[in-house]
Formats: structure tokens, sequence, C-alpha cells
């Protein structure tokens, strides 16, 4: 049986979400390749009548786009956003990215749960990007997202899974796909989240400024693949140092 | 005076549909908003700017992080 | 001995015919016990019972369905008791038979997790049986309609008398219970008892029939806080063949009640099977089960499960739970703790005194005390003093007689802190 995920109904085999910023237009393609992603995220900006360069013929064909809605800091601002990018014609898939904090771009889980209620009545297949918080999962779960997709580290931080417990609760305690987002440096931080039960992982900053685009971008898909292999495969024994030489706790037992 | 991608633009009665070619906007990958409202595609041509508009026309670009 | 005897699998005989019963009343008896279609439908709601919309029965049902036990190996085991959570499948390993050999490893985690969330406490409560009549007849109980036994319901004096005698022992927490008749105890006079309760205890606990959610917000009002229900067999087709008659034969209803106790704005609800009276691996796997999915659903609400086997009652003394020996009940309640660590754990006076004192050092969490199945005889029990006639008789026989005091001094000598009350209502 093939290890897929489903997002909006759509099936997934690759579990790597390219991001699309920093880059310049040829190294995205690259990028996208070497990945082997089958969902980017894209941005919705004024359009610029001088440069006619158009982003989507860098990306090809079967990939899915995935707007954000990157600078709203708002709930209406989101869902404005997201009806341009629907308008544009890709789809209804969005991230729901909400930051009234400039310093540290950290999402504002209350207006993100509003935002996704409001997109998910609305048909969109929501992505919501959130502070890895039970409450705010179980709202947005109710609030009908697609999956969650909770940060790691500080955007761009490169700082890998500072929230590690945090997402592995949600994991554990939520029925949607978790998406790791945000703050993953690393290849092997990639293959950690994926090893907690992670359903993918979202990078963009980590691969965009690598010395080598191309090869970086190969490199986190194989940790992601090699994570997920560990995962199903069911992390082994380790061992406890140490026997505790107490009394057995058993020995009670009669008939 | 209509307000466009934040210029103030000399555009009021004009069809925007006409607006937008003149202005080398390519029409395949733009959404427009016109006072907070999404004008479908299939509307261009029947929508005319008035005195006092704001638009937005957008297109997707680069992005995933800050 | 032949193979084919060899291999017949146990059963416990439970029809018992009182001489005291009218011949038609016999009869009727006897056509409930030999022909099915006599019987009523268990899935088929009765007048007033509210349906809630639910998906917790359909997904307990088919993990229990596709439960396959003996599939499992010493591998899988192994594997569950080393990993952080316990997720399904690892407890579907935990409550095999390949399990078996690893107890001791069991009950070490178990003890871990449970420290993890409970420390080193042990909370005391104690039954209090306000009423005896049914009007079920579920064959393996002492209180059933068929069975000889002297019935009471204590009037509302009786029922103050009785908790003064219990809380001058010293218990904080009371569970009240009733037998399953609507008509001798309504809910206004479970409500009246509740607020009796009130006076007298601080937490106060339900187990009585079913009700719905507005009868559930009701006793909530008067009081009450948490609501505990036994599905005895979460296995519908023997369920069928042991609940003969009477509303509780209604199977879906009783699985539902603890969510419509949540509706009805109760804090905590209790869950549990009767181990013995079907395959106990199943029924361990539907209760751990049936809390789980409703604790995804409801994260706020308390949890917890209780691990009764089946024990004689009066007229029938021969009622044992068959496999499920001290190994096996041990096996299922660290397993209940490895795969549920938050949920609380009653062990009741059905076991003995060293598997009570041996399981709270493990994964218990609630022990009773004090206990008395029966009716009204709180202060004959208590004092020493002979017994009334007036009193009810029990519901099945107890295994543990230890008093409050003893209990008390007896966990704190076993290194365990006792509590009387850790709660608050709002």
């Amino acid at each position: 049986m093939a290890d897929t995920f489903t997002l909006g109904g759509k099936e997934f085999s690759s579990r790597f979400i390219l991001g699309s910023g920093k880059y310049s237009m040829e190294l995205i393609r690259a990028a996208v390749e070497q990945a082997e992603a089958q969902i980017i995220t894209l941005a919705v900006r004024r359009t610029n009548t001088k440069e006619n360069e158009n982003i989507l013929d860098y990306i090809p064909e079967n990939v899915t786009l995935l707007p954000n809605t990157s600078g709203a800091r708002n709930a209406k601002e989101a869902v404005r956003i997201a009806r341009m990018a629907r308008e544009i014609g890709c789809g209804d898939f969005v991230k729901v990215e909400i930051m009234r904090d400039s310093k540290y771009l950290l999402p504002d889980n209350q207006e993100t749960i509003l935002a996704t209620k409001m997109l998910a009545d609305e048909g969109f297949v929501v992505l919501p990007y959130m502070y890895p918080d039970l409450y705010a999962a179980r709202a947005l779960e109710e609030a009908g997202a697609a999956a969650i997709m909770p940060l790691a580290a500080p955007i761009g931080s490169n700082k890998g899974l500072a929230t590690k417990e945090f997402i592995q609760i949600l994991i554990d305690e939520t029925d949607l796909p978790v998406i790791v987002d945000a703050g993953i440096g690393r290849p092997s931080q990639a293959c950690e989240a994926m090893e907690m039960g992670a359903a993918a992982i979202m990078a963009n900053t980590a691969i965009a400024t690598a010395k080598d685009v191309p090869a970086m971008a190969e490199a986190f898909k194989n940790a992601i693949i090699a994570g997920r292999k560990g995962y199903l495969a069911g992390i082994g024994r380790v061992l406890e140092r140490g026997a505790s030489a107490s009394d057995p706790l058993t020995g009670f037992l009669r008939d | 005076m209509v307000q466009i991608n934040g210029k103030m633009e000399k555009a009021s009665g004009v069809c925007l549909l006409d607006y937008l070619t003149q202005a080398g906007y390519n029409l395949v990958g733009i959404a427009v908003e016109r006072n907070e409202e999404i004008v479908s595609k299939a509307d261009y041509d029947k929508v005319f700017l008035e005195e006092g508009d704001v638009v937005e026309v957008v297109s997707f670009v680069g992005g995933g992080s800050r | 001995m032949n193979c084919e005897e060899n291999n017949e699998k146990k059963e416990n005989s439970f029809y018992v015919d009182s001489d005291k019963l009218s011949e038609k009343a016999l009869e009727k008896k006897h056509r409930l016990e030999n022909d099915p279609s006599s019987r009523t439908d268990p899935f088929e709601y009765m007048e007033g019972m509210e349906r809630i919309d639910s998906n917790i029965m359909n997904q307990v049902i088919s993990q229990m369905d596709s439960y396959d036990y003996s599939k499992y190996t010493a591998q899988d085991v192994l594997y569950a008791l080393q990993k952080e959570t316990c997720d399904i499948e690892d407890f579907k390993a935990l409550l095999s038979p390949a399990a078996a050999p690893f107890l001791e490893q069991m009950a070490r985690k178990a003890k871990l997790e449970t420290s993890k969330h409970f420390g080193n406490t042990v909370y005391l409560f104690t039954p209090l049986y306000i009423a005896n009549y049914c009007e079920n007849y579920c064959v393996y109980c002492g209180f059933n309609c068929y069975n000889d036994i002297k019935r009471k319901k204590l009037s509302t004096e009786e029922i103050e008398h009785e908790m003064k005698v219990i809380a001058d022992s010293g218990i904080e927490e009371i569970l009240m219970l009733t037998g399953e008749s609507k008509t001798m105890s309504d809910i206004h006079y479970i409500g009246e008892a509740c607020k009796l309760a009130k006076k007298y205890f601080r937490n106060i606990g339900l187990e009585i029939y079913p009700v719905n959610s507005e009868d559930y917000a009701y006793l909530h009002e008067c009081g009450a806080d948490y609501v505990t229900v036994f599905q005895e067999t979460y296995d519908a087709a023997k369920y069928e063949t042991l609940h003969l008659m009477g509303h509780k034969r209604v199977w879906p209803y009783r699985f539902e009640a603890q969510e419509r106790a949540i509706l009805g704005g109760m804090r905590g609800v209790g869950f549990s099977a009767l181990l013995g009276l079907a395959d106990f691996r199943k029924d361990a796997l539907a209760s751990a089960l049936h809390v789980y999915y409703l604790q995804r659903k409801y994260p706020h609400v308390e949890y917890s499960l209780s691990c009764p086997r089946l024990r004689p009652i009066i007229n029938n003394d021969k009622i044992n739970p068959l496999e499920v020996h001290e190994k096996e009940l041990c096996q299922v309640i660290c397993a209940y703790r490895i795969f549920l660590p938050y949920i609380g754990i009653t062990v009741s006076s059905r076991e003995q005194e060293h598997f009570r004192n041996g399981i709270a050092k493990i994964a218990a969490t609630k022990i009773s005390a004090g206990v008395s199945t029966g009716i009204g005889d709180h202060e004959s029990k208590y004092t020493g003093t002979e017994e009334a006639n007036s009193e009810g008789d029990e519901q099945f026989e107890i295994s543990d007689g230890r008093s409050f005091d003893q209990m008390y001094a007896d966990m704190s000598n076993e290194g365990l802190q006792p509590v009387l009350n850790d709660y608050v209502y709002v």
C-alpha cells in the first residue's frame, strides 16, 4: 500500500512542502525538482507591471499551489487575501498565516481560528499556521481545518524543533495531519520531526539560504523520507541504564 | 481619482478591462479586488471604475517565509 | 476424558428458579431464558430514551471486532513497553496473551505512569446502596427481578441516618447506588438523596440506571458530579443473552450514558466491563477505547475505569470470573494504566485485601472502604451491632471488608498517601 496523506481530497506521496520565498526564479525550479515536492507555497502581492515574469511559469504543472495569507494581521485581512488567491485561479488551497508581531512573526492563534472557520465555510482547503497549542489545535479542527501547521521555532531561525514536546502532543491528540512548519534548519531536524509522526514538513529558508540550493532540497527530501520510514518501522528499543533491584511488584498475585 | 495598488490614477469612468490592458497587466496570473470585493475575471469588461474606488491588483510571488 | 470435553469452554450457569415464583412467572422466566425470539431487540430504543448524534460507538465496535489478540508477539509487547506513548496498537499488544510473561515489566511501567500523574496518592470512598428494587432480569446479578432477596428502599430519614454513620467514620466521598427501577427509585428520589449527600460529603458520585441528559443535568444541580455506568459487556450478542428483560436490555442506550452525562454537565464519568461475562480481552479493549474516544471528543471531562470481575450472588454461589484470574486482571489494569495514564482506576471490594494492597501500589488510584452492598446496614456493619431484619440483601459478595480506619492505616503502611477528597463543585 502506498504511503500517502490526503488534504482536501487530494492524495500526496511527497511529504515535503516547499516554500518559494527568497530564491531566484531559476533556483525555484531546480529546488522543486530536486525536492520532488508536490506542494509549494506562494504569497499574494500587488502585481508589478514592470517585470512580467510570472512565478507560475517556473513551477511544474502537477504541483499543488498553496497560497499563504502572509501580510494579513487579522482574520478579515486573511480572508481577503485568500479570496484574491483563489481568484487568480489555481485551486482553493490556502495556508492561513496571521501575524501581529513584526519582531518574532509569531502566528496569532485566535485570529487564525476565526479565519479558518470563515474560509472553511467558503469551501477553502485550509491549512493554518499556528503556535503549537492543544486548545487552538482542537478549535482549528472544529473550525474545519484540513491540517494544522505548528511552528518548530521562530520563522527563519533555523533553530529546529524548539517546540518538540508540544508538537508531539498535537500529533498524539488530534486526528488532523500535523505539518511541521517554520524554524526547521537542517535535514536532521526534518528527519526528527518525521520520526515523531508528523505528516509532512514545510521548509523554505533552510533551502533558500543554503550554499547549494538544489543539493539542500534533495538532502531535505531524503531526510524526510528517512524519518517517515523510521516512524513507520517503529523506533527501536533504547536500553535503560542500570537495573532496578527492588522487590517484584507482582509478587502478591495468587490464583 | 481612483486608487490602484496604492497610487492615485485618473481612471474614473474607465472600463476595468481597458485599464488593466493599457497599464500592462498580464491578465492570466492576476486577481482584482475593488473596494474589498473580488471582481471575477468574467466581469472585467463590465466594470467601470468610479471616483473614490480602491483597487488592488495582485498576483503570486515567491513566499513561504519572510 | 476426551479431547472435545477438554476443549469445551467453561461457562457459568446463571439460571436459578426461586420456589416463591408463581407458575406464570416461572413460565415467562423460562421462555426468556430458552427462547431468544421471546426477547426484545436489544438495539431498539424504548419509548422516552434519548438518542444522541455520536460516532463513538462505531469507532469502539469496529476496533473491537477487528481485534485479533492471537497475532501479537513478544516483540510487539516489548516494543510497546519501551515507547514513550502507548497507542492503540501497543495497547492491543499489552492486552494480548503474548504479554503474560512480561507482567512484571508491565507493572513497573504502569507504576511509573501512575506516579507521574498521581504521585503516591490513593483516593478512598465508600458506596452507599439506597435501594435494591430492580426491573431487569440480568442473569448474573443479585438484584435481578427474579432473584428471591429481601428488597428495600431507604426513606429520606434512613438515607440521612446512613450518611451520618458513614460521614462519622471519616469518609468524604460517596458513591450512591440503586437497583435499576425507575418506578421504585425515580429521578427525584435520587435527586433528594444527592441533596442530602451534599450536607455530609464533599464529592458525590452516582451509579444508577442510565437516564437522559436532562435528568443528568437535574442530578448535577442536586449535587452529583460523577456518573458511572457499567456496560457489563461490549459484546452485544453476548449481552443480549445475559440481560433478558427490562430497559437495561437496550445496549446502545446504555453505551451512550456517559456521553449523555457529559452533555448534562457532569464533571466525571466512569466505565467498566464486568470481566468474566464475555471475552475479557475484547471487553477490556472496548472499555478503554470507550474512554479514549470520548476523551478526544470531550477533553475537559475526568474519566475513570473500574475493573470488576464476576462474583457469587445470593442464591448462586457458583458464579465466578472463569479464566480471568488475578494475573489476567493485573495485566488488564496495567495495560489500562499504560494506555490511559491520566485516568482514575477503581478497584472494588470484589477483590481481596492482598490484591487491592498490591494493585494500589501499581496502578489503582481509588479504593473503596467500609463497604456494604446491602441496603441500610451501615450502622450494624460499622458498629458491630446485630443485623436488624429491616435491611435489604446485597448485590454481590464482597471480598475485602476492611473498615475505613483500617484501610486508611493499611494504605499508609504500604507507603501510599490516602486522600479523602480533591475536588471543587462549580
